[in-house]
């Protein structure tokens, strides 16, 4: 009787979570029906992956000479008029509006064609993809020498890795972004100008600021880790005549990234969120991908649930894959 | 083998505290020297000096097969590949095998082949009596076997001599006879060996020579009949009493 009355209690908590959970959808359904939003999720995919109409035009004014079909695709040659240079255009061949002979005005069609391409949400999701893990991986790069530095005798390291973390945490990541691309990176481009040199795309200044602010985090991790680890384990290992940094690469290191993948996976998921702060320096990332697509398409209802949701499948993989990592570490 | 000069060790927490005043002793090749104390007599920071896993104080001299480690311009690592040493607390590598644990050394400080390897790892842990744990995490080994695995690991390094820092202080008490077996066979074998201990009936069975401690210094040595039977210093009859 006991248990009983305790299962159907456990189900009634069940159903009211379900309840409230379809109640905020509900209530955000209503209120929007409200002002007049109208739903228009049909219209969302054509951001994703765009089918666009390509029509090859003639540039020149002239006879087709001749159309060779190779392995699907024609070549088409015109004879200008007025140079008699031959100029060759090539179209998928079941897209060929014109016949050998025609005769082509300046402008013409000479073939349509349909073609796939990604749309501005998935380069955007892309480029947040791309800006993400490179900066993980330069971030942890720096965190490990950052961390090492930290706990390093010489002043001299030990001095410039407290300096770096303190200066990094002690400052909102929108005002490193803002250093990174407005004070640095005017001054890097002015010099790459001055010295006859390309100069360097916005997108590396991101990559910069994320994975600076990352590392300064890693490495206090990366202190901790180490210093987490019993000092029986270092003396073990430089008993057996281990130098300092074999016994750090093959006995400490180990253990000690073994302990902090969680915060460390935590870390890297700040990181994936904290790219959306990108778009302000001209990088279009998912947040400011949207924005674009918001102020075209005047759906913003469906396109803010659609990127946090792009967000959550990007963070949600990561997170899997640090448990995955844990579980085969032991 | 082992000479030790007029070694100081003061530790600063942060107040002074001398933990070995001007010990003089030495260990011949193949002798057996058990050290016994109270705890905070400082066998431990003694035998730990050896190795120079705990600096001595500047001054004096430790001549390990006439080679000063004192000396600055000493390169410490291959004198300790020369010194095995077991812990209180084991200290296998968690992260790796009992295999990989006995390997690892030979293969990155030995240079041996990974056939040299393996073949020398399986004869110790033959002869420490548990071949059939190699491919065992040590955390699933109990303390004594543990233990015995530490010491493969110390031996697969070829050391001239052993050092043995209570090695079975952490040890529940039926365990401890089979880590002293290992130690009593490396010692029939002629393995130069210090060992700091409160085995009292390890050290009168094996022992060439006991050492006492107190407050930092050595209050007497002398061969286990003596030391046992004998005991000159009145420090030293009261520790016995209390301890036998």
């Amino acid at each position: 009787m006991q248990q009983l009355t305790e299962k159907y209690s456990y189900y009634f908590w069940v159903s009211v979570f379900f309840l409230m959970m379809f109640g905020l959808l509900a209530l955000m359904y209503y209120s929007a029906t409200n002002i007049d939003y109208v739903w228009r999720w049909y219209r969302i995919p054509q951001y994703f992956i765009s089918n666009e109409t390509i029509e090859v035009c003639s540039e020149v004014q002239g006879e087709v000479t001749s159309i060779t079909e190779k392995a699907g695709t024609a070549s088409i040659v015109i004879t200008d008029d007025y140079t008699g240079n031959l100029e060759t255009y090539t179209v998928p061949t079941d897209a060929v509006l014109i016949s050998d002979g025609d005769f082509i005005s300046m402008g013409d069609v000479l073939g349509t064609f349909k073609e796939v391409r990604p749309g501005i949400m998935l380069l955007g999701l892309w480029i947040t993809l791309k800006v993400s893990m490179i900066s993980i991986i330069v971030g942890i790069l720096i965190g490990l020498i950052g961390g090492l530095a930290r706990i390093s005798d010489n002043p001299a390291l030990k001095w410039s890795s407290i300096t770096y973390i303190e200066l990094i945490r002690g400052s909102p990541l929108l005002v490193q972004i803002f250093i990174w691309y407005f004070v640095l990176g005017t001054l890097i481009n002015t010099m790459l100008t001055r010295n006859g040199l390309p100069q360097v795309p916005p997108l590396w200044f991101g990559v910069a600021a994320l994975s600076t602010f990352t590392g300064a985090y890693v490495a206090e991790m990366v202190r901790a880790g180490i210093q987490s680890i019993d000092k029986g384990q270092t003396e073990a290992a430089r008993s057996l005549g281990m130098t300092y940094s074999q016994a750090m690469v093959h006995i400490i290191m180990p253990q000690a990234l073994r302990r902090i993948l969680p915060p460390l996976a935590g870390q890297f998921i700040s990181l994936i969120k904290d790219s959306s702060l990108l778009g302000i320096i001209a990088i279009r990332e998912l947040t400011k991908a949207t924005r674009e697509v918001v102020t075209s398409s005047l759906q913003p209802f469906e396109l803010w649930f659609i990127c946090a949701l792009l967000y959550l499948v990007l963070t949600f993989s990561l997170s899997m894959f640090a448990q995955y990592l844990e579980r085969k570490a032991g | 083998m082992i000479r030790v000069k007029n070694i100081n060790k003061t530790f600063y927490l942060p107040e002074p505290i001398k933990a070995l005043n001007d010990i003089s002793c030495h260990i011949k090749a193949g002798e057996v020297v058990v050290i016994i104390g109270p705890s905070g007599s400082g066998k431990s920071t003694l035998l730990r000096c050896l190795n120079r896993l705990e600096k001595p104080d500047p001054g004096g001299h430790i001549l390990i097969d006439n080679i000063d480690i004192m000396h600055p311009k000493t390169n410490i690592n291959k004198i300790r590949a020369e010194l095995g040493m077991v812990f209180q607390s084991f200290n296998l590598f968690p992260h790796k095998t009992v295999l990989e644990n006995i390997n690892l050394a030979q293969i990155i400080i030995r240079k041996r082949s990974k056939s040299d390897t393996e073949k020398r790892s399986m004869e110790l842990l033959e002869k420490v009596g548990i071949p059939d744990k190699a491919d065992v995490y040590p955390g699933n080994l109990s303390g004594g076997q543990q233990q015995r695995v530490a010491i493969a690991r110390a031996l697969a390094m070829d050391p001239k001599a052993m050092l043995f820092d209570e090695p079975t202080s952490a040890l529940d008490p039926e365990m401890i006879g089979e880590v002293l077996d290992v130690m009593k066979t490396m010692a029939r074998e002629g393995m130069t060996m210090a060992v700091v201990t409160h085995e009292m009936g390890f050290a009168r069975e094996v022992a060439d020579r006991v050492i006492f401690m107190d407050h930092g210094a050595i209050i007497e040595e002398g061969t286990p009949e003596h030391f046992f039977e004998n005991p000159k210093h009145d420090r030293t009859k009261l520790f016995l009493g209390q301890i036998l």
